[in-house]
């Protein structure tokens, strides 16, 4: 394989990072609240939780990721520390497979 | 293990990144890449999805400008994360271009869910740390060893994810502009993941912080006034 699949990957990829941080520093001058920016990422992490569940490619899909994910929503809820709502959710995924 | 809980949760989100690393660099290797080309884009690109998307679409037969496509699109949403973390990525120049580098999902969720800007910073850098150590170690484990390592699902790890996010979610979801937000952005996504490209939908998620933005700056723009 030739060096130049790779070579425009890493730049590109590299080109939107920094692309995003000198539009941030640019466009936050008039913007005085502290979690103004913050806000962009609270929907794309709620849709990215969401769709990583509920989706196969285009499809929907209801598996055994949708139970971990409700095993892992009472965990947070109960305020159980990260590594525990972590491995439930894991374990809870592995083991209705291993059933199924 | 450290008491510390941004060191601990840092850590475990790099052992669940470096199994991940390990599925790709076999699929890497698989696709045609050499052992080295696998490692330089874990070590230059990195950015697991996109990676994962590129060399499965070049391994499928798809061509290079077939592959470019999708896995950008699956890296755009690392150009509204490093957006968002204005202030957190500090520094000179040249360590705010090295900390551009390492804004992924991870790194992102994990910053924001800490309530100073001190606290954002550590989280910030720690994630990035573990999450490259252990993403570079398992790129290179799985391009030497090829098959026969088992499938990250077997254990649950494409669950693991959706998880983790959501405990690193939970503590950004103060107040009802943050869940109008969330919830929009649930519904963009969903609304879009079957009719576009992969990626598509995580990036115009982004939209359901527009009505938030908007009521912000006009309750501003009438405080200025009165």
């Amino acid at each position: 394989m030739s060096w130049w699949p790779v070579i425009a990957l890493c730049a590109s990829a590299y080109a939107l990072k920094a692309l995003g941080l000198v539009l941030g520093e640019r466009l936050d001058r008039d913007v005085s609240e502290r979690w103004s920016l913050q806000i962009v990422v609270v929907p794309v992490l709620a849709a990215l939780i969401v769709v990583q569940t509920v989706t196969t490619g285009r499809h929907y899909a209801l598996d055994a990721r949708t139970p971990a994910l409700l095993v892992a929503a009472v965990l947070v809820w109960r305020k159980a520390p990260f590594v525990v709502v972590a491995g439930a959710a894991a374990g809870t995924a592995a083991l209705l497979r291993v059933v199924a | 293990m450290s008491g510390d809980p941004i060191v601990r949760n840092a850590l475990s989100v790099g052992v669940a990144t470096g199994v991940y690393a390990v599925s790709f660099g076999v699929l890497s290797v698989a696709a045609g890449f050499s052992v080295v080309q696998t490692c330089v884009m874990s070590l230059v690109c990195f950015t697991g999805a996109s990676q994962l998307t590129f060399a499965s679409v070049i391994g499928a037969g798809g061509g290079v400008a077939g592959a470019l496509g999708p896995a950008l699109l699956l890296a755009g949403r690392n150009a509204l994360y490093a957006f968002s973390l204005k202030g957190v990525l500090g520094g000179t120049v040249s360590r705010r271009a090295l900390r551009a580098q390492v804004v992924v999902d991870e790194t992102t969720a994990m910053a924001h869910a800490q309530p100073t800007l001190a606290a954002k910073r550590r989280a910030f850098d720690l994630t990035a740390l573990c999450l490259f150590t252990a993403w570079n170690l398992g790129t290179l484990v799985g391009a030497l060893a090829g098959r026969g390592l088992g499938n990250p699902r077997d254990y649950g790890l494409d669950a693991m994810f959706p998880a983790v996010f959501l405990a690193l979610l939970a503590p950004q979801l103060r107040g009802p502009d943050a869940v109008r937000a969330a919830l929009a952005g649930v519904l963009v996504a969903l609304a879009l993941v079957p009719v576009s490209p992969a990626g598509v939908p995580i990036i115009a998620s982004a939209l359901g912080a527009v009505p938030v933005l908007l009521t912000a700056r006009a309750r501003r723009a009438k405080a200025v006034r009165v």
